[in-house]
């Protein structure tokens, strides 16, 4: 099974449900894609994140009525430097799809998706406690795993792996 | 983790209610596990479960090792299910190399995988029973359970902590024996399960303590992202092994049980169902086994066979290479997911092309099961609580990472 290169162009993937589903409903919002492994990614402006969401979620055609996961890579010293990563599965069509949406490092916020899917509390807590994300409209944005008094976000990259800060 | 500043979000609203404490130390949060609850007399108004007691950070050591160095890791997440974690690792990094596995190793581990969810579902089957105040199946499950650690160590040297899979295949053939003790283990085992069911099925007092209780919706689990035995119960027919198979499970018969009722019951049919179909899929696995190595060929990322490490050049010189410099994975991301006896437990595995992952995440099932919670409980009396954290079985090194 050799590693076939990943397909970035738009016109080349409109045929997936979830693609065609988010350039029909606005153009705009899609970014960039990228078919790699047999998973299909969806860069997405950070401003429509939400509503993305609820359309993929009440799509017929797609269906993705169950959020897998949140969570997030730190790319520094890149610019943008975070991509906060979704993972949606459609229990009725078993298929997977990964949205994804660029933050830069002065100001990370993006707005929250438990109104879409109230699963999402616990996942976005602990994107804002590791890498320091803010969730906008999260009902209650904490420290989940690390202490309340704790300085610095983990997971980021410049925080150091071992010794003290 | 609130253990230093005051309880934020619940505070007495009325004179009526008031704030109790459970955990983290309690007997039946099955771990560390703090609730803290707002209660009514009996009942529960708010209830708000408090993680992270046993964070560790294993998400960021693993940025800091090799990718073969990662496995036993995996392990240390979860200590009921080992081989899931180490299955699933395996697989998001064979998929990030484009790595074909021989079919023997994949049987195999789908037969450890199988019996790493009996292994789990007993001692959730143990100690669930054991907080309702059934104190007998305790003892039975953990006699069944006993076996299996035996079958893992004999497997692996070791009772818990397998880290017996590897990247590209399997640590090793397994030894003289252990195909005849699985065998006499799925022989004996479903008579087994009718002892569990004796016990409890058709147990009033059981019966009492969990039908009705800590109900949830088919969309309220969907909406919470729960998954596994906790979706299922609610009547949502979906398993990672039947509807996106990996490890060929494809080639396994079994049927997913389903209950539709949502409450603690349901749950509680469908794992003991769970246990019949596991063994069943065991038993598949030891009458199909195929003949053929149990690792991959590709020398650069899989360690030789001592004895060709120790003859041949080549293989020395791969040997030295794997363990002092690891393997350059390329660059890409992958989200695997398997059915663990827990539910979806999903690695997103981020390479940028170097021997060490750029990022690890693990997608734990507990975590999401455990929002559930609140839905569960809140308005029904303190003594379901109980009930609720066990039908959900949580295991907290899961959920904190």
């Amino acid at each position: 099974m050799a590693l076939s290169p990943a397909i970035t162009d738009l016109e080349e993937l409109k045929s997936h449900p979830a693609v065609a589903c988010l350039t029909a409903w606005n153009p705009a919002a899609v970014q960039g894609v990228k078919f790699d492994r047999d998973e299909m990614t969806i860069y997405l402006d950070s401003a429509h994140l939400r509503e993305a969401c609820v359309i993929l979620r009440d799509d017929r055609e797609c269906a993705f009525n169950f959020l897998s996961d949140v969570t997030c890579v730190d790319w520094t010293p890149a610019e943008p430097r975070f991509e906060v990563v979704y993972h949606l599965l459609s229990i009725s069509k078993k298929e997977r799809v990964r949205l994804k949406v660029r933050l830069g490092s002065a100001n990370p916020v993006v707005e929250s998706v438990t109104s879409v899917w109230p699963g999402a509390n616990f996942f976005e807590c602990e994107v804002f406690d590791l890498f320091g994300i803010r969730f906008s409209g999260h009902p209650y944005l904490r420290r989940i795993q690390m202490p309340e008094d704790w300085e610095g976000h983990p997971l980021r990259k410049d925080y150091p792996v071992e010794g003290y800060r | 983790m609130a253990h230093l500043a005051p309880t934020p979000v619940i505070e007495p609203g009325q004179d009526r209610t008031m704030i109790l404490n459970m955990g983290p130390q309690h007997p039946s949060t099955h771990g560390v596990l703090r609730v803290i609850l707002e209660i009514d007399g009996e009942n529960i108004v708010r209830i708000m479960p408090d993680i992270g007691y046993l964070h560790t950070g294993i998400e960021k050591t693993c940025e800091a090792k090799f990718y073969q160095q990662v496995v036993p890791l995996t392990d240390r997440i979860d200590y009921l299910c080992p081989m899931t974690n180490n299955l699933c690792y395996v697989l998001a990094v064979e998929k990030l190399l484009g790595l074909e596995i021989p079919p023997k190793a994949q049987w195999l581990r789908v037969l450890l995988n199988e019996l790493t969810r009996i292994n789990s579902h007993l001692v959730w089957l143990g100690t669930h029973a054991l907080d309702i105040g059934a104190m007998t199946v305790f003892l039975y499950c953990f006699r069944e359970r006993e076996e299996i650690l035996k079958i893992f160590e004999i497997v692996s040297g070791q009772r818990m902590m397998t880290s017996y899979f590897r990247i590209g295949g399997i640590a090793l053939e397994p030894p003289l024996g252990f195909f005849d003790r699985v065998r006499d283990f799925a022989g004996y085992f479903p008579e087994k399960v009718d002892e569990y069911e004796n016990l409890l099925t058709e147990n009033p007092i059981w019966g009492m303590r969990t039908k009705g209780v800590a109900i949830i919706t088919a969309e309220d689990a969907i909406a919470l992202s729960a998954s596994g035995p906790t979706l299922r119960g609610s009547g949502v027919d979906i398993d990672l092994r039947r509807d996106m198979p990996y490890s060929s499970y494809e080639k396994f018969q079994f049927r997913v049980p389903i209950a539709t009722e949502g409450d603690v019951f349901a749950r509680y049919m469908c794992r003991v169902q769970e246990l019949r179909e596991s063994i069943g899929i065991v038993r598949q696995a030891l009458d199909g086994m195929p003949e053929g190595p149990i690792k991959a060929d590709a020398p650069k990322v899989v360690l030789p066979d001592r004895e060709k490490m120790k003859t041949q050049m080549e293989a020395l010189i791969y040997h030295f290479k794997i363990i002092t410099e690891g393997f350059a994975v390329p660059a890409g991301e992958v989200y695997q997911a398997v059915e663990s006896p827990r539910g979806e437990m999903g690695y997103y595995i981020v390479s940028d092309g170097t021997a060490k992952p750029y990022r690890v995440h693990m997608r734990a099932a507990c975590l999401a099961n455990l929002q559930t919670l609140p839905t569960m409980c809140e308005g029904r009396l303190l003594a379901d609580v109980v009930a609720a954290i066990g039908s959900i079985d949580i295991v907290l090194g899961e959920i904190d990472r």
